[in-house]
């Protein structure tokens, strides 16, 4: 049996699946029926002096006939009365104490986050997650990303938070920053067990053409909202790295963005995050993914032999490094199988058109099947990418006779490098 | 004008056997389209339309540009989305079949975006700047519109010369109605001829009314879309009782009108190609309880396609194989039918004659060839009667092209249109003194 129980910052939960702060943890309810479904900890929708939201306030990216590949929204923190959040959050822990329930809070003044605290801890919250992020609305009023994108008023913030708070304190950082690393370095700096990342990504997910207005379309006009969703994953995944290769980081992350399933979840925890949130794929889908997240988690460490979280949480993150430490005379070529190969050519012309013009229609007239000049191949994996069959296209690391060299050790120890390919 | 069809026609009976795609439906499946490159599907097409370019306008919502795209290759693109046996053309070829993976629906989305086309009244072509030159088309067929179609977007005047009343040719009086009814043919043809400058003389037999030769010193250049001729007949006792029809002739009279079937119990269709199965389901689907196709040979040996009989079944008809007819007995109408059973070889087997009673026979054994309506004229060369041309429709005569079934013995709508085509742009090359005699 594996164990899939997660401890993150010290919030402990039967699994590593968390609803984010968002629509899906918004009421006792909702929460309490994700937890019926398998989620192990919800962060509850962002508490502060309630407001008044628009109409409409998502937006999304479709591609190809998939109606949502990328999300986004210009709603702002919870528009319920604080005593009703409260008293809902009492019920749910009372109701669940072994799940997590983590208060996302963002106010303004020092006063207010004492207050904040302590009706939060009172209700029963497990811990606290500070909305460093969110990059509409808020950050206008001087929160939200405002603060994560200046980290003395983040590291300030967070001192004051972890002051008043007897329970672990999550920071959740905003994207829109060109680098993540001084941001959560802030963050442990102020003191925080843990930081949460990423909130959303400043956009505008597109354009009414008819009625020249961008979306989502409020009367007749519009504003930049957060982007999320599956889309996202990439520019999360790379600052959940960036952080948890940085020396000197080592705190905990839950890593949020664009988790979709089980898949996506392990590449996070590969990368170094200890829970996982998950907004848009379940205002898309529900609750119900969960059991297919568990399901699939509890199968892959199986497989791998992990019995517990901590046995892979992180192990990706040495894989990561610079450019110049690559290994230069490491080489693949693209390989087709022709068994499986079904002539759609689309790796001709995207080799022809997008990479190094050496995937060739068959000069054979019966078989449609490529053939790839290895002389020229870049070993790019365009091909690959853009072949239909899986497995067919292949990318095989050849013998050239050359030893690792990277560009670095190129540089300072005259490293000698494979002659260059597809470059005439 | 084109006269109009009557209202009451037999053919409404027939449901819509493919269905069309919602709106939904066909984005869906635009959007599974992997967007091949050098696609089979398009090789496989006779007409050559760029098959994952109209699919990929489906699924991006320019509907216009994904009309224009198969009107521009093949302007009978809205029939031929009806009444194409695409399961042995572009669908067949489509890569998904080595997959595992069911094969696009070309035929349906192709449907989708050209209906939608004519709905809007879209209009995508206009006529060249008048060359002078005129061009008589003998036919008014699929062959003959698509050429005279092509002919005016180069210029030149076209006059086609149709011995019946309406046009379209086997499009409008022979496909099988589940497929596309006799008016949605007519309409294509109105929407072919907007293109203006094509004068249309029907009633008019060529080589009856008027001579090949009369023609060719009107015109400049004649196309020759003749089509097939009657059906075949059987040279049986009883061929010409009342009841024995040639099945092409009988759909045609259901389809432009009225026919009546009352105490006809049992339908005996005599053939085991396309037009034996679609009137054995057609004599079905009008209600004939009991239709009965019988073939000389083995089921697997059918010249017939195996989906077209699969489906067929499905609507109930039946089939004798390794029989043949005898005999057509009964007294002034058909009542019976003698056969004779076949060996593999199909030849006939001793003592073993049954008897099955018919009132309605249907004679699906082909269609003649109209070639010897062209034996005098000097150049052409005939070929069991069906008229020879090179891959651009030229016949060898100086200014005479031809295409279509009397050209190519009788294949499918979507041949006729793009050797039609073929013919226009060879025709126009040759008008401008760049090819053949
Ligand atoms: C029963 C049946 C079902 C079919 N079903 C399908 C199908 O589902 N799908 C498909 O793609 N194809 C089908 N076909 C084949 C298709 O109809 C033909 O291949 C196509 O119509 C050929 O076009 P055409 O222009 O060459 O000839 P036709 O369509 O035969 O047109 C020839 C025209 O020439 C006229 N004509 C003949 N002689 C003269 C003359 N002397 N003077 C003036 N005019 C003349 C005729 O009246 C006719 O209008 C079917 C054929 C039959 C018989
Ligand atoms: C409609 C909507 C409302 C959100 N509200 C909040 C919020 O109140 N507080 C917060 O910290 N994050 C909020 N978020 C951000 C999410 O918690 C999450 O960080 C982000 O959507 C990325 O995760 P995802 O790709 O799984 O959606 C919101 C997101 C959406 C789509
Ligand atoms: S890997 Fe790149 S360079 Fe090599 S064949 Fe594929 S597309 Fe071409």
């Amino acid at each position: 049996m594996v164990d899939l129980s997660a401890n993150c910052a010290g919030i402990r939960s039967p699994n590593p699946f968390w609803l984010a702060s968002a629509p899906p943890a918004n009421s006792g309810a909702q929460v309490q029926r994700a937890f019926d479904h398998g989620w192990g900890g919800a962060v509850w929708k962002t508490l502060g002096t309630p407001i008044q939201n628009v109409s409409s306030r998502f937006g999304a990216v479709s591609y190809a006939g998939k109606n949502a590949i990328g999300f986004n929204n210009i709603e702002l923190i919870t528009d319920r009365p604080l005593e009703v959040n409260f008293k809902e959050i009492y019920d749910t822990k009372k109701k669940y104490p072994k799940h997590a329930v983590i208060v996302s809070l963002m106010v303004e003044t020092k006063e207010e986050w004492k207050d904040i605290i302590k009706r939060s801890i009172d209700a029963g919250a497990d811990g606290l997650e500070l909305n460093f992020g969110c990059p509409h609305g808020m950050c206008e009023r001087g929160m939200g990303s405002a603060v994560g994108q200046e980290p003395s008023v983040n590291e300030r913030i967070t001192s004051w938070a972890v002051e008043y708070s007897t329970v672990p304190v999550l920071v959740k950082l905003t994207p829109n920053v060109a680098d993540i690393v001084p941001h959560g370095l802030a963050a442990k700096r102020g003191g925080a067990h843990g930081v949460s990342l990423i909130n959303t990504i400043k956009s505008i997910i597109g354009v009414d053409i008819d009625r020249f207005v961008p979306n989502p379309r409020v009367g007749s006009q519009s504003t930049n909202g957060g982007y999320c969703g599956a889309a996202v994953r990439p520019i999360a995944l790379h600052m959940t790295a960036a952080l948890a290769r940085t020396p000197g980081f080592g705190i905990p992350i839950s890593g949020i963005g664009g988790v979709t399933n089980w898949r996506d979840a392990v590449e996070f925890m590969l990368l170094g995050s200890s829970s996982v949130q998950v907004c848009t794929e379940v205002m898309l889908r529900g609750y119900r993914i969960v059991e297919d997240m568990i399901e699939g988690l509890e199968d892959y460490m199986r497989t791998h032999g992990f019995q517990r979280l901590d046995d892979f949480v992180g192990k990706a993150v040495p894989g990561f490094s610079e450019w110049g430490e690559l290994d230069l005379n490491y080489e693949t070529i693209a390989k087709i199988d022709a068994k499986t190969c079904i002539g759609c050519q689309l790796c001709v012309v995207a080799c022809h058109d997008g990479a190094h013009q050496c995937v060739h229609p068959p000069k054979n007239g019966t078989s449609r099947v490529p053939t790839i000049d290895e002389s020229e191949c870049v070993g790019c994996n365009l091909c690959q990418i853009v072949c239909p069959v899986p497995g067919c296209i292949t990318m095989e690391a050849v013998d050239n006779g050359f030893t690792p060299a990277t560009w670095n050790q190129h540089l300072t120890e005259g490293a000698k490098l494979r002659p260059k390919k597809g470059a005439h | 004008m084109l006269k109009k069809l009557p209202v009451a026609r037999a053919e409404s009976v027939f449901g819509d056997f493919k269905g069309e795609y919602t709106p939904e439906q066909a984005l869906v499946e635009a959007n599974r389209c992997l967007y091949c490159s050098d696609a089979p599907c398009i090789k496989a097409c006779p007409t050559q339309i760029e098959i994952p370019e109209f699919i990929r306008k489906i699924a991006t919502g320019n509907l216009r540009g994904s009309a224009r795209t198969i009107f521009d290759a093949n302007i009978l693109g809205m029939s031929c989305a009806r009444v194409c046996p695409v399961e042995v053309l572009c669908v067949g070829d489509c890569v998904y079949n080595h997959m595992g993976v069911p094969p696009i629906q070309i035929g349906k989305l192709q449907r989708f975006a050209t209906d939608r086309a004519f709905e809007r009244g879209d209009r995508f072509f206009a006529a060249g700047a008048d060359t002078g030159k005129s061009i008589g088309l003998v036919g008014g067929g699929p062959a003959s519109l698509a050429a005279a179609h092509e002919l005016r977007r180069l210029g030149h005047r076209c006059t086609i010369y149709e011995k019946r009343e309406v046009l379209g040719g086997l499009n409008t009086t022979g496909v099988a109605p589940y497929k596309m009814k006799a008016d949605r043919s007519v309409e294509e043809v109105e929407w072919i001829l907007a293109i203006g400058g094509i004068e249309l003389r029907t009633g008019v037999e060529v080589g009856k009314d008027v001579t090949f030769e009369a023609l060719e010193k009107q015109h400049d250049a004649l196309f020759i879309g003749l089509g097939l001729g009657p059906d075949t007949s059987l040279d049986v006792p009883g061929k010409d009782l009342a009841g024995v029809y040639g099945a092409v002739d009988f759909i045609e009279r259901f389809k432009l009108g009225q026919f009546a079937l009352d105490g006809t119990t049992t339908a005996l269709v005599i053939g085991g190609g396309n037009t034996a199965i679609d009137v054995v389901r057609e004599a079905k689907g009008l209600g004939v309880p009991v239709s009965t196709m019988v073939y000389r040979g083995q089921p697997d040996k059918m010249p017939g396609y195996r989906h077209e009989w699969a489906a067929a079944k499905v609507e109930g008809a039946t089939a004798i194989f390794q029989a043949l007819p005898v005999a057509f007995e009964g007294n002034g109408r058909v009542e019976r039918v003698k056969l004779v059973r076949l060996d593999e070889t199909k030849k006939p087997l001793a003592g073993t004659e049954f008897v099955v009673e018919a009132q309605l026979v249907l004679l699906a054994i082909g269609q003649s060839k109209l070639g010897q309506l062209l034996a005098g004229l000097a150049g052409v060369t005939l070929e069991r009667d069906r008229i020879v041309v090179d891959e651009h429709g030229f016949t060898g005569r100086k200014g005479l092209y031809a295409g279509g079934d009397c050209a190519n013995g009788g294949k499918e709508v979507v041949n006729a249109a793009a050797e039609g085509k073929a013919s226009a742009r060879a025709i126009d090359r040759f008008l401008s003194g760049e090819a053949h005699g």
